[in-house]
């Protein structure tokens, strides 16, 4: 049998520069993503494409980290095309999953919003406020007197 | 190059150990689970006509008075730490490939403390929720509108980073008993440290999963 360990064979490019650089970015489109967030608390509730709009581009940045980490960080970009092709191809359901459910989920609020009478009484309920501070002082009360 | 001559025999078609291309297996399974557990998460917030505001409920930090009113940042602190461990994972296993025994030591020991410190932080957090009446179950805190909210959004919550959390946890113990192995000179006396490689990847896509779980809970 020809060796079958490839062990050694394998490549490693890259070096502690490419580290640095993929550091950098990663702190870069995090600062981004927070930046975002932080923008998002002042935007009011019904301006939804406005919203929508920021939380997309959040979701791109966030693929943009997921591919530095896996390509740079676990070496994947190194690796044989047979093995990327493997790996990554099954990750495609995602793209039907993610879909089917999200409509899915949509769906089954706008049907209980028109037929269900209950769910929909359920958007006028407003919670109590100070519910936090009453929680608190309801489990003090609770609390077996020593 | 040709299909047949890859596949033909006499070479090694992913030209990685096979322990290593195993790992990569079962991350992507392990993809799979934390996919279909975010998936749910999304299907049920798309299902609901209203969701607490993330701002409003994780607004704390440890030794903050009780007004404190600080979204996102004791959150990114937390991802701060665990990017500074990947990165410092990376070294070990760059040291590990350089035959370098004590930058080994010294890059895995320091992974091991981002994990620990990232723990630390969890806990810290999942306590203070804990004492605002959130957990299984129980939800104290209303919709973004107003309204009343359900308690989905602390079973998710709670499942999903304490998922991630046990995935934080198995991979510091991981590199522990790596440190060990390297000090105890294994990977020398094999010659190579393939087995920091394998712990490297799963160490990373805990950080990678962070990166979703981040964007879903804290974020959006």
């Amino acid at each position: 049998m020809e060796h079958t360990t490839t062990a050694h064979a394998e490549n490693h490019s890259g070096g502690h520069k490419e580290i640095w650089k993929v550091t950098g970015i990663l702190t870069v489109l995090t600062i981004v993503e927070l930046a975002l967030g932080f923008y998002m608390m002042n935007v009011p509730l019904d301006e939804h494409s406005k919203r929508s709009f920021i939380k997309g581009t959040i979701i791109i940045l966030m693929l943009a980290k997921a591919f530095y980490i896996t390509a740079y960080f676990m070496h994947m970009k190194h690796e044989v095309k047979n093995l990327i092709m493997t790996v990554v191809v099954p990750l495609f359901l995602f793209v039907w999953f993610i879909i089917a459910f999200l409509y899915e989920g949509n769906s089954y609020k706008n049907l209980r919003n028109t037929y269900d009478g209950h769910f929909r009484d359920r958007k006028e309920i407003m919670a109590p406020t100070h519910k936090v501070e009453e929680m608190k002082e309801i489990k003090e009360e609770s609390k077996p007197a020593e | 190059m040709p299909a047949q001559k890859m596949w033909g025999g006499g070479k090694s078609p992913f030209n990685v150990e096979y322990g290593k291309l195993m790992m990569w297996y079962f991350l992507m399974s392990d993809a799979f689970t934390f996919g279909a557990f975010l998936i749910s998460y999304g299907t049920i917030r798309f299902s609901s006509v209203g969701w607490p505001d993330p701002n409003k409920v994780f607004k704390s930090y440890p030794f903050a008075p009780e007004s404190a009113n600080a979204p996102l940042v004791f959150v990114s602190i937390m991802t701060f730490i665990l990017i500074i461990s990947s990165v410092t994972m990376v070294m070990a296993v760059q040291a590990g490939q350089q035959m370098k025994k004590q930058a080994v030591v010294l890059n895995l020991s320091l992974t091991i403390l981002g994990g620990l410190a990232f723990l630390s932080c969890q806990a810290w957090e999942w306590h203070h929720l804990f004492t605002e009446g959130a957990w299984w179950g129980r939800n104290p805190f209303p919709n973004a509108d107003g309204t009343i909210a359900s308690t989905n959004f602390t079973n998710y919550f709670f499942t999903i980073t304490g998922f991630h959390g046990f995935h934080v946890f198995s991979g510091v113990i991981i590199n522990i008993v790596m440190l060990i192995m390297t000090l105890t000179n294994q990977f020398e006396k094999r010659g190579h440290y393939l087995m920091i490689e394998k712990a490297g990847l799963y160490w990373h896509f805990v950080d990678l999963v962070w990166v979703f779980v981040f964007t879903c809970f804290y974020l959006i």
